[in-house]
């Protein structure tokens, strides 16, 4: 909607910024002063200190963020890898089988994640499926609930590719692999980070089943943050909260910048 | 646009001689295609000699895209064989098929450089680097590119992204090139320079086997050896371009090549020793090149609009009078509509007597028997 006067302009400015504001910001502002303030009894801190940086710095931070980091790194590329190819192949199907796959593929992301980690307890918890308590079964549970995403992204992606970019490629000689490596997929290229910066960010985020299967020693930022707000130490939770926003949003930005740089654009 | 132009170069030349000799005819054997239960072609047998540029026309759906896609491989024949030369290549991947293809939209790879869109089929094949290298030069210089070879595809004109296509199909020096309605994303004027480079292209390219899918009778009118008129999954007819245009077989023919007036006419005597028959139309007793027609058939007399003349003289034998209905001054042409017992009758004039009849009146038109064509009259729509 487009509003030309200027009294208009104004209140829909007023009207974005209060929304944008209370929803996004405000939450995002106490985790910053939570986890800056020495003591908060009143509206506002009653003085600032970086104890808190420091006592989770001390601690278990920075083993939960490499734990963060690594998981979603592998559960991303693995759920990019696992999502394109699917995508790749379904295309080649019949259109009802598409559809079929298609849902299938989704059907994670609408169980609640608390019971996709139930579920996975339950079942890796026998030999020969014997996975409980490994990093391994925190992967699973991260690709399963990420891959719909990265399947759903390069499918988009391959529908809105013209069939013209690999006909012509194969007539020109090009055999299906190096079409695909050549063609296809840089063709694809802002589909496929865009996918991977989804599924990290998720994966990065994620508590409800992660906090079901996750073994000693690879705790994750989340289950940090839950386990110490849980014990009532909402501001070193704030802390480690500021450190999770930020390590997403650099990695987010260096891919963004990355592929800028490789696409020319 | 128009200062640059396509410039043959000789290594070009010295493998289309090498294309010729290895035979790059393209040959239809009954090729039908369906889609389901949908026949989309029908039976189709049509040759295409090396060298040869075959126009296929005609509305849109009526199969042109499919029967070249086809060729491509792209679209699997229901029944039949497609050859190119010598090799049966019905059941190859394209990646075999050694053709060049240029589609609607260009299709130049969006990621790569001029000069690597040119070299992607090359560098596909494996060919080494020198070789490369070596055709990129040629094909960008064959159309006139040569100092756009460092630019990204967004980087360039329509007609310019037109003639990479062009040079990216070249430099794996296929045996045809199919171009799918290539000028139809080109704005009237540069495509009458485009059509005027692709003639030149081929003159420098003899060897070269092209079949060139078209709405445009224009460009196919202009460009091909032969036309091949496509409706509803058929070819219509099939010849030589200016044979198809002067005695159009059929009434869909003559109507979709350029315009045509069509008279119905009764036969009176048929063709004699010179190839002319002799037909009545109301009183008028008219002579034109007729086929096989015999005394009494009821058929189509068909005159080309630039052919009738309002003048006579010794050539425009034929006599028909018209009650004049519209003109239309148009600069280079004055268009007439005149109602000949009840057949509208187009006339295309450049020059027209100084006092031009007024609109009503009864106009005598003078037609030359070698400018007209008998055709029959149920054949068509
Ligand atoms: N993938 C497809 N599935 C089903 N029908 C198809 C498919 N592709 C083409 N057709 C049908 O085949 C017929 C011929 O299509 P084709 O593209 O060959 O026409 P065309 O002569 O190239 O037309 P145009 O001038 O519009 O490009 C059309 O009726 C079209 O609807
Ligand atoms: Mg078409």
């Amino acid at each position: 909607m487009l509003v030309w006067s200027r009294p208009g302009r104004i209140v829909l400015w007023v009207l974005f910024a209060l929304i944008f504001g209370v929803l996004f910001l405000a939450p995002l502002a106490v985790i910053l002063l939570s986890s800056l303030a020495d003591q908060w009894n009143g509206v506002l801190p009653n003085g600032l200190t970086t104890e808190h940086y420091a006592d989770v710095v001390k601690g278990a931070a920075w083993n939960s963020v490499k734990a963060s980091l690594i998981t979603g790194f592998l559960a991303s590329a693995l759920a990019l890898v696992s999502g394109t190819w699917a995508a790749l192949s379904l295309r080649l199907q019949g259109d009802a089988l598409k559809q079929l796959l298609g849902l299938l593929f989704f059907i994670p992301s609408a169980v609640p994640s608390v019971s996709v980690g139930l579920g996975l307890l339950v079942a890796f918890s026998h030999p020969p499926l014997l996975l409980n308590g490994t990093v391994a079964i925190v992967m699973i549970a991260h690709f399963v609930l990420i891959s719909a995403f990265t399947f759903g992204n390069v499918s988009a992606g391959l529908a809105r590719l013209s069939p013209d970019f690999e006909q012509v490629a194969s007539s020109l000689g090009a055999r299906p692999a190096y079409r695909l490596w050549h063609v296809t997929l840089p063709l694809l290229a802002p589909y496929l980070v865009a996918a991977f910066g989804l599924s990290f960010a998720l994966s990065m985020g994620e508590l409800g089943a992660t906090v079901m299967v996750y073994p000693p020693g690879w705790v994750t930022l989340p289950v940090s943050i839950f386990s110490l707000t849980d014990r009532g130490d909402i501001f070193a939770g704030a802390a480690l909260t500021m450190i999770l926003v930020v390590a997403t949003l650099v990695l987010l930005l260096g891919l963004e910048r990355v592929t800028a740089r490789a696409t020319g654009s | 646009m128009s200062a640059v132009a396509f410039t043959g170069t000789s290594v070009m030349d010295i493998d289309a001689a090498k294309v010729r000799g290895a035979g790059s005819n393209v040959h239809f054997d009954k090729v039908s295609v369906a889609y389901g239960a949908h026949v989309v072609l029908h039976p189709l047998t049509l040759d295409i000699a090396p060298g040869e540029i075959l126009a296929m026309i005609g509305p849109s759906g009526s199969g042109k895209t499919t029967a070249l896609r086809a060729v491509a491989g792209f679209v699997r024949p229901a029944s039949g064989r497609i050859r190119i030369g010598a090799t049966d290549v019905t059941d190859l991947p394209p990646y075999e098929r050694g053709l060049g293809m240029v589609v609607q939209n260009y299709a130049l790879f969006p990621h790569m450089r001029v000069e690597d869109n040119v070299a992607f089929g090359l560098r596909a094949q494996g060919a080494d680097k020198a070789l490369i290298a070596e055709r990129v030069k040629d094909a960008l210089g064959t159309v006139g590119m040569s100092a756009f070879a460092r630019r990204y595809p967004r980087e360039l004109s329509g007609g310019q992204q037109q003639r990479v296509a062009i040079a990216r199909a070249l430099a794996v020096r296929p045996r045809v090139l199919l171009l799918d309605e290539p000028l139809s994303a080109l704005d009237a004027q540069i495509r009458r320079n485009m059509v005027e480079e692709i003639a030149r292209l081929h003159r420098s390219l003899p060897g070269l086997t092209i079949l060139y899918v078209t709405h445009d009778q224009t460009e196919a009118l202009t460009l091909a050896d032969k036309i091949a008129i496509m409706r509803d999954g058929r070819v219509c007819s099939h010849g030589p371009t200016t044979e198809l245009y002067r005695r159009p077989p059929n009434r869909f023919t003559a109507e979709f090549l350029g315009r045509a007036n069509l008279l119905p006419v009764t036969v009176e005597e048929p063709v004699g020793s010179k190839g002319f028959a002799t037909a009545r139309h109301g009183d008028a007793v008219l002579t034109g090149a007729g086929r096989d027609e015999k005394a009494g058939d009821k058929s189509l007399l068909c005159i080309r609009p630039q052919h009738l003349s309002l003048t006579a003289d010794s050539e425009h034998t034929n006599r028909i009078v018209g009650t004049l209905r519209e003109v239309h001054w148009q600069g280079e042409l004055t268009h007439l509509v005149l109602d000949v017992d009840g057949t509208p009758v187009r006339v295309s004039a450049t020059k027209l007597p100084t006092a031009l009849p007024e609109p009503g009146a009864r106009v005598p038109l003078f037609f030359a028997p070698a400018d007209t064509s008998l055709l029959p009259e149920d054949a068509g729509v």
